[in-house]
């Protein structure tokens, strides 16, 4: 057994598992405020890494004002989707509302791809691709800056929740009916949380685009962000953070023993049996809220 | 005076328990029927081949979902994947040597077994987490389909289809392929009608709409749960086998994606949960508006002499495709078929029901 080996392949498993954290707070962020499970998290991180793009290259803008504009348009564009689509359905069965973020994961993927075309563009962020070294681990400086960032956000996110904002998206996680009977507007709270979520989709385009390009790919990192939410538990945010560290590490360090045994590719198979063992053993995940159903 | 019918009430359990629960809709379907009967000979073999026959079996396919999310209320992300196990088992038996009458069944059947698999899914856990777990096993099979060439056939992991014969009769041509999935589709649609009538359909509906209440009033809800799920994988499993008998002629893994489960749950919402003529509209809508708008698109662009990008000609079915759910959901959440109801219930009331009297 080679431990260096070991470690390497930990520490960059659990720094990718950082990056489907990033993925995941936005699942989590609208989940803890409305329940709603959004699908179109994969469309909404295309959208906002494309948005950034589009600043940046056809716009001409530097990164570091592109990128913050680019939150704010997408800002605009969460509290729109929650406006105009999510309001009319919500209270109907969980189906309907699967149903529209899959629509809208298919819409906004198929518009963006219209307007900029499908070819992989490279974000360009400026972070050299050499290798950081410590003693005899590597380790890549894009993850580590995108764990970072995730880390980041995690705090800001943790912090966000201790404001007036943030106390009475608690209340509305906590209790719909409550938080209207105090005077909360239930509605602008939903909204809020989508259009953050839709500002933690523009970090994890950027951070993501950096890494594997700016293409249709990035919708595909919706089965891991599920997966990294249902684990940490849909409504708890340190969850995300915890069991994307635990996801990440699993998938390098399994799929290096599992990937000679099968020939390759197992990663996508040890995220779904994480996601089906996850579900069987304990469906609210390792810090979710167990609801109890009343008949 | 704009006024409606608030629905279609009984006053006796004959009347209630009639097929068709007005003669405008029995009437309908013999004229759609004979329609149905006669497509080959009034529509052209390319219409035919490329619309009629896709339709057909996606329809018979979704109301086979319809029957698990719609009447049993179990959501089902993987249906692809077993539509999947039966056109390969039921292609690998053809193949064999075994008539195609049994290879379909076979097909069909072990379709059941799998997708089974999913109910026990669905007896831990329901809604969101359901959903969630069948989309992960559609993930698992489609691996195991692409990671096994004994399975999907060798380095190029795709599976020439025999040719289909039924009865001993070779079917090669565009109508007789029309016949089969126009037979299948007939079938299904009977059996679904006739649901709604026996104690196994009202066992599903109470299932679904409170599990734990079916149970206390002595519904074996776990019983009925995996009844649902096999059941509706069977057809899901004869539906994936015709699909590749009579339409693409090759299985390939990509034809039973995580997209196409995707599709066919658009299908059966956006035509209406436990809809069957609702299928049928959501189908028709799902698969061939977006080719008719990208058409559109092209003679409008023509005719106004813009050019409009190769790329993104080929990404704007997929934009219409998904706008199309979302327009459908928040027009009516519970779908076409709620309103053609809606639409024929206020004829009902107002120029029809004049010449009743």
């Amino acid at each position: 057994m080679d431990w260096v080996f070991l470690s390497e392949l930990a520490i960059n498993g659990a720094l990718t598992g950082l990056l489907y954290s990033l993925f995941a707070i936005g699942l989590v962020l609208i989940y803890k405020a409305s329940s709603v499970p959004n699908l179109a998290q994969g469309g909404l991180t295309m959208v906002g890494a494309y948005v950034v793009l589009a600043l940046a290259r056809d716009v001409g803008l530097p990164l570091w004002l592109a990128i913050p504009l680019a939150a704010v348009v997408m800002f605009g564009l969460g509290f729109g989707i929650e406006r105009v689509a999510l309001r009319r359905l919500a209270g109907r069965p969980v189906v309907m509302i699967l149903m529209l973020t899959l629509g809208l994961d298919i819409f906004l993927r198929g518009t963006t791809l219209a307007i900029w075309g499908g070819t992989s563009r490279s974000m360009e962020l400026g972070v050299s691709y050499d290798p950081l070294f410590f003693d005899d681990i590597f380790i890549s400086r894009i993850h580590l800056v995108g764990a970072g960032v995730a880390l980041a956000l995690f705090v800001a996110f943790m912090l966000f929740f201790r404001t007036r904002t943030g106390i009475k998206l608690r209340a509305i996680a906590d209790d719909y009916m409550a938080s209207w009977s105090v005077g909360i507007s239930v509605e602008r709270g939903v909204g809020l949380s989508w259009a953050l979520a839709s500002v933690v989709a523009v970090a994890a385009g950027v951070i993501w685009g950096e890494i594997q390009g700016v293409d249709q790919a990035l919708s595909l990192l919706l089965l891991k962000g599920l997966t990294v939410a249902v684990l940490g538990g849909l409504d708890s945010i340190l969850g995300a953070v915890i069991a994307g560290i635990i996801l990440g590490v699993v998938e390098n360090v399994v799929s290096d023993f599992l990937d000679p045994l099968v020939g390759g590719g197992s990663r996508e198979l040890i995220v779904a049996a994480v996601l089906i063992l996850t579900v069987m053993i304990r469906p609210h995940g390792l810090f979710g809220r167990h609801d109890i159903e009343r008949v | 005076m704009f006024y409606r019918l608030s629905g279609v009430h009984h006053a006796n359990y004959v009347s209630d328990s009639r097929i068709f629960k007005v003669p405008a809709d029995r009437n309908l379907t013999a004229f759609i029927f004979l329609i149905g009967l006669a497509a080959p000979f009034i529509i052209p073999s390319l219409y035919l081949n490329s619309y009629m026959l896709p339709w057909l079996i996606w329809t018979a396919a979704a109301l086979g979902l319809n029957l698990v999310t719609g009447w049993a209320g179990q959501l089902h992300l993987g249906y692809a994947a077993v539509m999947a196990v039966g056109a390969y088992s039921s292609i690998h038996a053809a193949r064999f040597g075994v008539p195609w009458e049994f290879a379909l069944i076979i097909g069909g059947l072990t379709s059941s077994v799998i997708g089974s698999l999913f109910a026990f899914a669905a007896l831990r856990v329901k809604g969101l987490y359901l959903a969630l777990t069948t989309l992960a096993m559609q993930f698992v099979m489609d691996w195991v389909l692409t990671h096994s060439p004994a399975i999907s056939g060798g380095s190029h992991a795709s599976l020439q289809s025999p040719t289909l014969a039924l009865l001993g009769q070779e079917i090669t041509t565009d109508t007789g392929f029309y016949y089969v999935a126009f037979g299948w589709c007939v079938l299904v649609t009977i059996f679904m009608l006739n649901l709604k009538r026996t104690g196994l359909g009202r066992a599903l509906v109470a299932v679904r709409e409170k599990d734990f209440a079916a149970a206390i009033l002595g519904v074996n809800s776990f019983y009925y749960k995996i009844l649902a799920f096999a059941t509706s994988s069977f057809i899901a499993g004869v539906s994936g086998a015709l699909l590749v008998a009579t339409f693409f002629f090759l299985a390939a893994p990509e034809q039973f994606s995580v997209a196409v489960s995707i599709q066919v749950l658009a299908m059966v919402i956006v035509g209406g949960l436990g809809s069957i003529i609702g299928s049928y509209f959501g189908v028709a809508l799902i698969l061939l508006v977006p080719g008719i708008v990208n058409g559109l698109v092209v003679t409008l662009s023509d005719g106004l002499g813009m050019q409009i990008d190769v790329e993104t000609l080929a990404h704007i079915p997929n934009a219409v495709y998904g706008a199309l759910i979302v327009i459908i959901l928040l027009i009516e959440p519970l779908g076409l078929g709620k309103l053609y109801g809606n639409i024929r219930d206020y004829l009902m009331v107002w120029p029809f029901d004049q010449f009743k009297k």
